[in-house]
Formats: structure tokens, C-alpha cells, sequence
């Protein structure tokens, strides 16, 4: 039992410190410095992301706190074993996704004043809501095919490239990130009339 | 053309020349040789050259194809001694930590000096595929000019050449029915290398480029796809769009292998349509590839040609759970498929419910998990479903964030025919996470249950029991991938007394040191080689090492501001062609 909570530790305080031989001995920090060998950029702040990420989940919650961590893990050459090909691929579009972003504008019914929000942050729907929730401090229901969204006076909606305004949620996330132009949080009966099925 | 055998003296370089002890065979040389012609497995004519001098003979003149596994391990003279008549050779290079950016470059493996040798030996050589070597555009360009039936060229995870080099191919080689380039780093200058294929070209049957960025030109590309009739395998770049492909299938709908383009534009109902019943036409396609940047609009129109898949590669595409699981329903003739983990535990459940032929399973990691905010990827959860579903599996690389002892050993139960058992656990020295308890018993489970286990790459906390279970139950394992795991040079030496049939084992970041290396040093020899970086190897072990075993290449990489006693990067192997000449002054020969 001991043995485990000894391996809880190196894992979360000395992953700080790259570890190539057992513990304490000299040439472990001798071959530290060896592969410490950094291209790749400097990690964001994590604490951010993780207080506005869903953190019901207790995995999660271990995640982010093995995330914030350790920056050294990023100085570990050649690991994960990917080749640098692939690498080199996903770094190359994630660099271009980032300079691009896709903001949108986002109004709530009897907000004063609109936000604006980056869509390629988020991974999917659940998120996005989320992200919206805790914005503009309301809660969303929740969502059927049939029915919309059920168990709230809020229903969040988007315009769509073709003006249309669109319940968010009907389409795959791919979808709507490249088709919407705006959000707007409805609220009260002009938003039931759009959560029936139609 | 056939160069005959003259008459049947024994040869100077073969091993027995004493007239006396030859028996007279039953079979007249040329048909002991039609009969060896009809041998392909390089393992079986190997076993044949060791039956009699006549029978050696006999299958160094008939064999055609010939592999080599390390570059170094043999000279282009002695190869082409011995072996007279070939017209194909596949090469290996550089130790495979190099894909990892472990082996720094100008490391060496320069195809240039076999090239020369090949030029006067092998004029006829019709197929030369290279992996992880360095061939520059010079070497091309020679490659191009000397060998007149030049028909296959195949390069993966090379580097040192530029698209001129191709185009050196491009536009020398007359009768050229295969070019794949696939994986490398290449100085990508321009397209202008498609445009090279002269006029009325019509050989090509495999065309790999999807590795280029630059543009090349479309209707140069057309023309060439329309020409070429037994076009079987196209695989485009990113700038081909989805008009441009629904164009080329029209036009080569007997395609086997596609690689697709990127995929993120939008269709109008009619181009969509096209697309669609382009894909439809393809009857005999098996194979599907690319898809950078994919949209889930567009999925959809590959559901048609779904049906007769067996491989589907979508190791670039981001996906989700419920976009694969879509796509999967289709293809119920899956044997390989290649996903990134953005598709969940939940889409591996789809895999498991939907592809019950599944031989292969590779699950990529779509992002750094240093680098990124929080990513879900795939966990024991996921690799249990497809375990369930999919009984035949028996090739799998997955790499996870998390796993447990129970979930592995489960695993294996159900798919007990592991060949490949590639297992990467992402953070290093992670603990069964639910117990966290060791990565022990997950592994042993896998060598205990899988019995032609010939492939295994351990990850996560392990002790040396793990590598105890290798020893005592890897009977048929022939190469070993480790990191991050051990705890004393006894783990190590129970590899080597172990495993009889190891002929790859590398290892990075582990506590082995000298007494490990040193405890079965004749092992080496009936090795390929051995990798050991970032390990407790000192210089002194290797040059003990060196000194007992004059038949290995022992090289150290050395880095520059570290202890001189370290042996930062060894890399030991059997050799017939003695230490390198080529060395740069990094790579120590000891």
C-alpha cells in the first residue's frame, strides 16, 4: 500500500523533475540535462483552462492536476514515440488554427451588452454551453433531437450562413463551427416556439 | 535476362570448396534452380542455402529479391558477390529511434556507395526501397541515369533529398511503374516533378505523393491518371481538392488504394452528388487514405465505396466518436484500421460492434499531451471493446493515457493470437491507475496468453517481474521496445538469457547498465542489434564489450558537454563488413 502512494507522489510533485535513473544518484542529473532539449514552444498556463473546463468529473480533475504539473515532461526528446512526420503535421495545423481563431458574436436576451466568443476553442457542444453558461450565468436545459432543449427558458440559437436562425446542437460540432455566423441566447416564449419539434 | 550459372566449380566466396566432400545431386542444376526460383520467403531460401554447397549455389544464383535489414551490416561488394542476379533490393538505415529524433543528423546510412557498387553489379536492378535512409538528390539523379529497366521506387521515413531529386526520376525513367513517397523530410521545392513524366507515359501502376505540399499540376496529373491504365494505387497531396479527386476517379475507377486530400471545402448538392457516385465506381478500391482535415459532411459520400474495404487509414483525421462510428457501419470488411484517439473510448466501441474481421488496430494520439489543454483520448475502456468485438485482432499499437492490469489481462483473453502488442501508456512510469500497483502483470499476462507473440513495446511503471515474465514465457519474440522502465540490470539480463528468438531490442531511459550489456554479450550475434540510450552504460563497458566480441559494431553517439564515461547512445550490431568507414566524428567505433 505504501509502495502506491510512494508512486502517487513521483508522479505528481517529483515529475518535475525528469528522472532517468532511480532516484538521488548523480548520473540521474547528469543525463537530466543531457536530454533536456527543448524545441517545442513554453506551456500556457494551465490553471486557466482547467477552472473553465468541465471539472465534474473526478478523472478530469486528476488530469489537470497531472497537466498543470509538470512542465519538464514537455522537454522529454522523442516521447510519446510518434514519429516526428506525424508531429510535424498536427503542429503545423494546430499553428494555423490558432493564428485564425473564429470569433462570433453572442447576444442573451436582456444581457446588456453582446460578448464574443473563439468557437475553435472548444472541442464540441457540451463545452460550448458550458462555456456559455457560466458567462452569462443561466442554464441550458437539456438537449434532445426531438425536442430541443427541455427544463429551461433559455435555448441557445445560431444564424447560419444562410441567415437562418438554427437551434445550436442539431448539426455535428464540425458543421456548425463553419456555418455560424452568431449566437444568440433566447429566452421566454419566443424561445419555446422554436424548441417544439417542428 | 538470365545469367546463367558457367559450370558447377565451386565458388571461392561460398564455404565449402573442397571438391571431394560435393555430392552429386539428384536434380540437374537448372532445375534444382527453377525449383528454388519458386521461393519467395527470404527466411526459407536462407534455410536452403544451408542444406549443401550445391544447394547455397544454387539459391544465390536464383534469388532476385534480396532484404537488408541494417545497411551496415553487410558491404555492397560482398552483397553483390554473393548474390548475382537480383533485381531487387529493399534497405533499412538508421536505428528506428531515430524517428524519434534520438539519433542526431548526418548520422550516415548513405544509399549513395551502394548505388555505385549497384551501377556495375546489378544493371538490371528494377526495384530499390529504402527506409530511413539518406539519399540525396545526386544519389537520385544517378539512380535515374544508370539503371535503364529502373521500375520501383519506394522511400519511407528517408531524408536528405528534394523534389529535384524526383524529378530526376520523373524524367529519366522510361519504364517506371512505382513511385511512393511516403514519410520523409523532404526539401519540398516545387510540383514541377509531376510535369517531368515524358509525353506518352503509361506505366505507372502506384503514385504516392502525398507527403509533397507544393502544388503540382492538375491536368499534368489528369493526364497521366488517364494514360496510365494500371494506375492501382493514387494517393494525393493536400492541394487536391475534392473536385480535382471526383476528376481522377472518373478516370481511374479500377483504383485499388486512394489517398484522398484535404477535405475541408464545401460541396454544392451536385458536387457532392458526383463525389458520391465517383466513389460508388470504384469497385475494386480496398484501401483508403488521407483525409486531412475532414469534415463530417463530407463522410458520407464514402459510404458506398465502404463496402470492399479492408484498410482504412485515418491516422491524419481528426475525428469524433460519432463520425467514425458512422463511417464503420459501412465498412463491414475491415481487416486494418488506423484512427487518431480524438474519436474516444466511444469510438472504439463502435470499432468493436462494427468490424468483426479486424486483424489491426493502430490508435495515434492527436495531440501532444504535453503541449495541450486537457484532451480525452482513449483509455482501457476503449482497447476492451474492440477486444470484445473484434476476435481476430492481432496487431495493435494503441497509445492511452491510461490502463490497468485487469483491462490487459482481459484483453488477451479475448484475443489471444497477439503477434503485435505495441502498448504506450503516454506519461512515463504510469502506475495501473486504478491500483497503482505496477504495469507488471499486464505484460506478463500478454507473454503468458500470447504465445507467437513476435513483436512487444512495454510502457508504464514496471518493475524487473516484467521483464522476468519476458524472459521465461517470450518464446517467440523478435523485437523489444522499452523506456522508462526497470528497476536493476537483472531485468535486462533476463531478456537476454530468455528470449532465443530476439533479434531487436531497444531500450531508452531505463536503469541498465554494464553488468546488463555484459551478461550474455554473445547474444548480440544472433541479433540485428541492440539500442541502449539513456541508460547506465559506461564507455569502459563498451569497450569491454568491443574487445570480447571483434564481429559486433559497437558505436557510442556522443553528445557534446556530457561526462566522458557515459556511453550516452549505444548502438550494437553484427556485422560481415567490419566497422564503419563512414562515421562521423560524433559516432565512436570501439
Amino acid at each position: 500500500m505504501e509502495k502506491s502512494i510512494a508512486f502517487e507522489k513521483d508522479l505528481n510533485l517529483e515529475a518535475t523533475e525528469l528522472r532517468l535513473g532511480l532516484p538521488g544518484t548523480k548520473e540521474s542529473e547528469k543525463q537530466t540535462q543531457s536530454t533536456i532539449k527543448s524545441n517545442k514552444r513554453v506551456l500556457p498556463d494551465m490553471s486557466e483552462e482547467c477552472g473553465s473546463k468541465d471539472n465534474s468529473n473526478v478523472s478530469h480533475v486528476k488530469k489537470c492536476d497531472q497537466e498543470v504539473a509538470p512542465p519538464a515532461k514537455a522537454q522529454v526528446v522523442g516521447w510519446p514515440p510518434v514519429r516526428s512526420y506525424r508531429k510535424n503535421c498536427f503542429q503545423a495545423k494546430k499553428m494555423e488554427a490558432e493564428t485564425t481563431g473564429m470569433y462570433v458574436k453572442v447576444s442573451m436576451d436582456g444581457a446588456p451588452y453582446l460578448r464574443k466568443i473563439d468557437l475553435k476553442v472548444y472541442k464540441g457542444y457540451p463545452e460550448l454551453l458550458k462555456a456559455l453558461e457560466d458567462m452569462f450565468k443561466f442554464s441550458v436545459g437539456k438537449y434532445s433531437e426531438r425536442e430541443g432543449y427541455n427544463g429551461s427558458e433559455f435555448v441557445p440559437t445560431y444564424e447560419d450562413k444562410d441567415g437562418d436562425w438554427m437551434l445550436v446542437g442539431d448539426v455535428p460540432w464540425d458543421m456548425f463551427i463553419s456555418s455560424c455566423k452568431r449566437m444568440r441566447i433566447m429566452k421566454g416564449s419566443e424561445a419555446r416556439g422554436l424548441g417544439c419539434a417542428v | 535476362m538470365n545469367l546463367k550459372r558457367k559450370n558447377p566449380n565451386p565458388d571461392p566466396s561460398s564455404p565449402d570448396s573442397d571438391e571431394s566432400t560435393q555430392l552429386s545431386s539428384p536434380f540437374p542444376d537448372e532445375v534444382l534452380e527453377r525449383v528454388l526460383s519458386l521461393l519467395n520467403s527470404r527466411k526459407d531460401r536462407n534455410s536452403v542455402s544451408l542444406v549443401c554447397k550445391d544447394w547455397y549455389d544454387a539459391e544465390r544464383w536464383s534469388r532476385t529479391h534480396v532484404f537488408i535489414g541494417n545497411c551496415y551490416s553487410v558491404s555492397p561488394e560482398i552483397l553483390t558477390r554473393r548474390f548475382p542476379n537480383i533485381r531487387s533490393v529493399t534497405l533499412k538505415g538508421k536505428p528506428r529511434f531515430s524517428d524519434f529524433d534520438l539519433v542526431p543528423p548526418k548520422w550516415g546510412a548513405c544509399v549513395h556507395s551502394w548505388l555505385l557498387v549497384f551501377a556495375t553489379k546489378y544493371h538490371f536492378l528494377e526495384a530499390l526501397r529504402l527506409k530511413r535512409m539518406t539519399v540525396s538528390d545526386e544519389s537520385l539523379k544517378f539512380l535515374a541515369l544508370s539503371f535503364p529497366n529502373f521500375k520501383a521506387l519506394s522511400l519511407l521515413s528517408c531524408d536528405g533529398f528534394s523534389t529535384d531529386g524526383l524529378a530526376s526520376i520523373t524524367t529519366h525513367c522510361k519504364n517506371l511503374t512505382e513511385l511512393d513517397i511516403q514519410e520523409n523530410d523532404i526539401d519540398d521545392k516545387s510540383g514541377k516533378w509531376l510535369s517531368c513524366f515524358p509525353e506518352n507515359f503509361m506505366s505507372l501502376e502506384v503514385l504516392n505523393f502525398a507527403n509533397l505540399n507544393s502544388d503540382v499540376n492538375f491536368e499534368a496529373l489528369e493526364r497521366l491518371v488517364s494514360w496510365c491504365k494500371s494506375l492501382k494505387v493514387l494517393k494525393v497531396n493536400e492541394n487536391i481538392t475534392l473536385e480535382q479527386l471526383q476528376r481522377l476517379l472518373v478516370l481511374a475507377p479500377h483504383l485499388r488504394e486512394v489517398g484522398t486530400g484535404s477535405l475541408l471545402q464545401e460541396l454544392t448538392p451536385r458536387q457532392h452528388s458526383e463525389l458520391k457516385s465517383a466513389f460508388s465506381n470504384c469497385k475494386n478500391l480496398n484501401i483508403l487514405s488521407g483525409f486531412t482535415e475532414v469534415t463530417s459532411i463530407f463522410l458520407p459520400v464514402l459510404y458506398p465505396a465502404c463496402t470492399n474495404l479492408t484498410f482504412l487509414n485515418l491516422s491524419y483525421a481528426v475525428l469524433q466518436s460519432d463520425e467514425l462510428s458512422n463511417l464503420l457501419i459501412h465498412c463491414p470488411l475491415l481487416q486494418r484500421l488506423w484512427v487518431l484517439d480524438s474519436v474516444e473510448d466511444e469510438g472504439l466501441e463502435a470499432v468493436g460492434s462494427n468490424c468483426p474481421l479486424l486483424e489491426e488496430l493502430r490508435v495515434f494520439p492527436a495531440s501532444d499531451p504535453h503541449e495541450d489543454e486537457i484532451v480525452h483520448g482513449v483509455t482501457e475502456i476503449g482497447f476492451l471493446a474492440v477486444s470484445y468485438g473484434c476476435k481476430k485482432l492481432h496487431y495493435v499499437l494503441y497509445f492511452c493515457r491510461r490502463m490497468t492490469n485487469a483491462a490487459v489481462t482481459t484483453i488477451v483473453q479475448n484475443c489471444p493470437d497477439f503477434t503485435h502488442f505495441r502498448l504506450c501508456i503516454m506519461n512515463p512510469r504510469q502506475p495501473d491507475y486504478q491500483t497503482g500497483e505496477p504495469m507488471d502483470e499486464a505484460f506478463g499476462a500478454v507473454v503468458k496468453t500470447c504465445t507467437k507473440l513476435r513483436r512487444l513495446a512495454v510502457s508504464g511503471l514496471l518493475t524487473d517481474l516484467t521483464f522476468e515474465y519476458i524472459g521465461k514465457y517470450a518464446k517467440n519474440l523478435e523485437t523489444l521496445s522499452v523506456a522508462f522502465a526497470g528497476s536493476s540490470d537483472w531485468g535486462m539480463e533476463c531478456v537476454l538469457k530468455g528470449c532465443p528468438k530476439l533479434r531487436k531490442l531497444e531500450i531508452r531511459d531505463c536503469p541498465f547498465g554494464n553488468a546488463a550489456l555484459l551478461s550474455s554479450f554473445r547474444k548480440y550475434e544472433s541479433m540485428r542489434s541492440l539500442w541502449m540510450s539513456g541508460c547506465k552504460v559506461t564507455m569502459n563497458g563498451c569497450r569491454l564489450l568491443a574487445q570480447e566480441m571483434p564481429r559486433l559494431n559497437v558505436e557510442v553517439i556522443k553528445e557534446c558537454g556530457n561526462d566522458d564515461c557515459q556511453a550516452d547512445k549505444l548502438y550494437v550490431y553484427r556485422s560481415v563488413a567490419g566497422p564503419r568507414k563512414d562515421a562521423p566524428p560524433f559516432v565512436l567505433t570501439l
